[in-house]
């Protein structure tokens, strides 16, 4: 790239992470390291029924004999394990009984990251369930989404007061045994969200979840839970982000969605975990699984996901299209700037009749960083007449960052179609050069390619997320080498 | 590319002030010496036509003029009223008022064409001081010039050349040119691969946007255009 667009996309340069600081609040924390005393420390923490003890400690057991997977395009060092502290709660003060009442100190901390815990302001019209290390903190408008019979509570809530249907559920998309960071997130858990919209209920708001990691060395590990019945509708939004911090910190995440006949849920993510520094030091490492259940005939389950943080993102948001006429979708915009190494993508397991997926995912790398996609399509014998769509497409921004498309197709009946599109392309000195030529400034030539890049998959955020990626998307390529 | 303006026998508009100088210009692609010695002076009001072969260096003077990285000027210089011109930016250089209508438009997928060019026309506003217009000013504005150079509204939403025929590209360029309302305005072989009626709508809009206060370099290796812009000076 030559000297004068090198030096501009330099520059772009400068912002730190904005939502790298610390809050100083007093943790209770159990000790370090993992065995199954811990497991059963954090469910009596949590007061759980017999049968989820249970469920952990064979989940923990199984853990024991798995391996750690290292099939990813991704380099890191060895994860201790027994190095890590796997709950973190903020101390509670006595009595604290409605929103108001919640430490100061946290509620600072979501309106410097934005995220109001009142039931008013930006984000008006959102419930919000807050997660501070490993517990819930906040859940807003409750009343208001239980007039319509929707469920919204920490998933801790849930267990207490709703047993049968978690019970009904939990693992019942990822099962304790699906993998090794599914099954270690099954043992140790901590908190998360759950939701559960009534048959023929239209949720009348966005739902949404915010994560955020505060402690040192601690792991977050939370699951949400999300059932939608029969002819339901819910639309629920993910965002988070943690300190920075020089040691890498583990995010093993565990989402299960369940769709029911004629059933609609879409699921967005904002992820911006801290990536580390420029010089690739610290970062969260991002061990996520996300998988759906499209059970009944007709339904729904779209995901929409803008990666922009992490250090290491390991991640396959899939469906399960069981039902027959059920869709599946999958909308990504990866960043991998700096030193980060994004190994993302889906899997679509076409099971039922006339069932559609849909793939768009949008790759940009930058810097030293590592961006592949990594993609599924299996129609199995029964899939008569499924269909699949996947476009991939990847963006580079300099020459010292790399883009990887490993796309896996098994297709198994005759009837199913599958078409897959794959783009590289650098970011053109030519494009570059044209908007310069009409006024624009490199910064805002640079985020204006970037933006119509992503399109495609901004189209299908919320509105205020859409915006917030666009924003977010600018600051994440600052500092890319050009 | 040699090239010296022809001795100024036919004077541009009187009292016209020199908008553009080159004097002894050299400049390389690469270690290749494309350009060996230009001059040009170009007044306010005059439409410079620039001829020749392909391959003789056009299109170099176009981009180096306008700030195109992978030329090197070895010798001589460029004024532009009286300024420096290399020493500017390519976005300087077009905020100051140099237009570049490209020989191929480049394509930007999931930009939208007004999008694009609303953000170009307020970058140049604000660098002369003026206040930006807002989404319905503008929209004003381009339907009106659209209609001038014959492109249809939805060419306006798509995105940035994505999708155009040649004719479209080219008279997308000519649109930008009267949005932006450039005072130099450089065209490089705006008429090739155009058919008779395109050709006619793009010398249509280079005509209106003639003025006293603005110039153009019309390069092309073809008579016709000309026969629609009649040059004051050709070289």
């Amino acid at each position: 790239m030559a000297e004068s667009n090198r030096k501009a996309l330099e520059k772009i340069t400068g912002a730190e992470y904005p939502y790298g600081f610390v809050t100083d609040v007093e943790s209770e924390t159990i000790p370090r390291g993992l065995n199954e005393d811990v497991v059963r420390l954090i469910s009596s923490k949590k007061s759980e029924p017999e049968w989820l003890l249970q469920w952990r400690l064979k989940a923990y057991r199984h853990w024991l004999t798995m391996k750690e997977p290292r099939w990813a395009n991704l380099r890191y060092p060895e994860i201790d394990y027994q190095g890590a502290f796997y709950y973190s709660a903020p101390k509670k003060k006595e009595g604290l009984k409605s929103l108001d009442e919640i430490d100061p100190e946290i509620r600072r901390t979501y309106e410097k990251l934005g995220i109001p815990l009142a039931e008013q302001g930006r984000l008006a019209g959102v419930a919000v369930d807050a997660v501070f290390d490993s517990v819930s903190v906040a859940t807003t408008y409750k009343e208001k989404l239980a007039e319509a019979g929707v469920i919204f509570c920490s998933f801790s809530e849930a267990v207490q007061k709703h047993p049968d249907l978690v019970r009904k559920w939990l693992g019942s998309v990822v099962p304790y045994t699906d993998n090794f960071y599914a099954t270690l997130n099954s043992a140790v858990f901590s908190d998360g969200s759950f939701c559960y919209i009534p048959k023929g209920v239209r949720c009348p708001m966005e739902l949404s979840t915010y994560f955020r990691i505060n402690a040192m060395e601690t792991g977050q590990f939370e699951r949400t839970l999300i059932v939608a019945e029969e002819g339901s509708y819910v639309s629920y939004l993910e965002g988070c982000s943690a300190p920075m911090r020089d040691k890498n910190q583990l995010h093993a995440a565990v989402v299960e969605l369940v769709a029911l006949d004629h059933a609609t849920i879409k699921y967005s993510t904002v992820q911006n975990w801290y990536p580390g520094d420029k010089d690739g030091k610290g970062g969260i490492f991002n061990f996520v699984t996300k998988r759906g259940r499209c059970k009944g005939v007709h339904s729904r389950i779209t995901w929409t996901q803008v990666e922009t943080g992490s250090a290491i993102t390991w991640k396959y948001p899939s469906c399960i299209l069981q039902g027959d006429h059920s869709t599946g979708e999958f909308y990504s915009v990866a960043v991998a700037n700096h030193w980060q190494q994004a190994d993302t993508g889906t899997k679509m397991i076409h099971i039922g009749k006339n069932t559609r997926s849909t793939i768009i995912s949008k790759g940009i790398s930058a810097g030293h960083g590592q961006n592949t996609y990594r993609g599924g399509v299996m129609m199995l014998a029964s899939a008569e007449n499924a269909r699949n769509y996947s476009q991939c497409d990847s963006l580079l921004l300099g020459d010292q960052c790399g883009a990887h498309t490993f796309p896996y197709l098994d297709v198994q009946n005759p009837t199913a179609q599958v078409e897959h599109e794959a783009s590289t392309s650098k970011i053109g000195e030519d494009q570059l050069f044209y908007c310069r030529q009409r006024g624009l400034s490199t910064e805002d030539a640079v985020n204006m390619i970037v933006n119509g890049f992503c399109k495609r998959v901004f189209k299908e955020l919320p509105m205020e997320f859409a915006v917030e990626s666009q924003k977010l998307l600018g600051v994440s390529l600052e500092g890319s080498v050009g | 590319m040699m090239a010296r303006s022809h001795s100024p026998g036919t004077e541009g508009p009187k009292g016209a002030q020199v908008m553009l100088e080159i004097r002894n210009l050299h400049a390389n692609a690469g270690d290749k010496a494309v350009l060996r010695g230009v001059h040009l002076s170009v007044k306010e009001g005059e439409v410079h036509a620039i001829m020749g072969p392909n391959g003789s260096g056009k299109s170099t003077l176009a981009h180096v003029l306008a700030g195109r990285d992978g030329f090197t000027v070895t010798k001589g210089e460029v004024l532009y009223r009286g300024k420096d011109l290399l020493a500017l930016s390519p976005e300087e250089r077009a905020r100051e008022g140099i237009f570049l209508a490209f020989q191929y438009p480049v394509e930007i997928p999931g930009v939208g064409n007004t999008y694009f060019l609303k953000n170009a026309l307020n970058a140049i506003r604000k660098h002369r001081g003026q206040p930006e217009l807002d989404a319905v000013e503008f929209l004003a504005l381009v339907r009106e010039k659209a209609r001038m150079v014959k492109i249809d509204d939805t060419l306006l939403n798509r995105p940035v050349n994505e999708g155009f025929s040649g004719g479209e590209k080219k008279r997308n360029e000519i649109l930008q040119m009267a949005v932006l309302q450039p005072a130099l305005a450089v065209l490089d072989e705006t008429d090739s691969g155009l058919d008779i009626d395109a050709l006619r709508v793009v010398a249509d809009g280079i005509n209106d946007l003639r003025g006293p206060d603005r110039a153009m370099i019309v390069v092309t290796h073809y008579q016709r255009l000309l026969n629609y812009v009649i040059p004051d000076r050709v070289t």
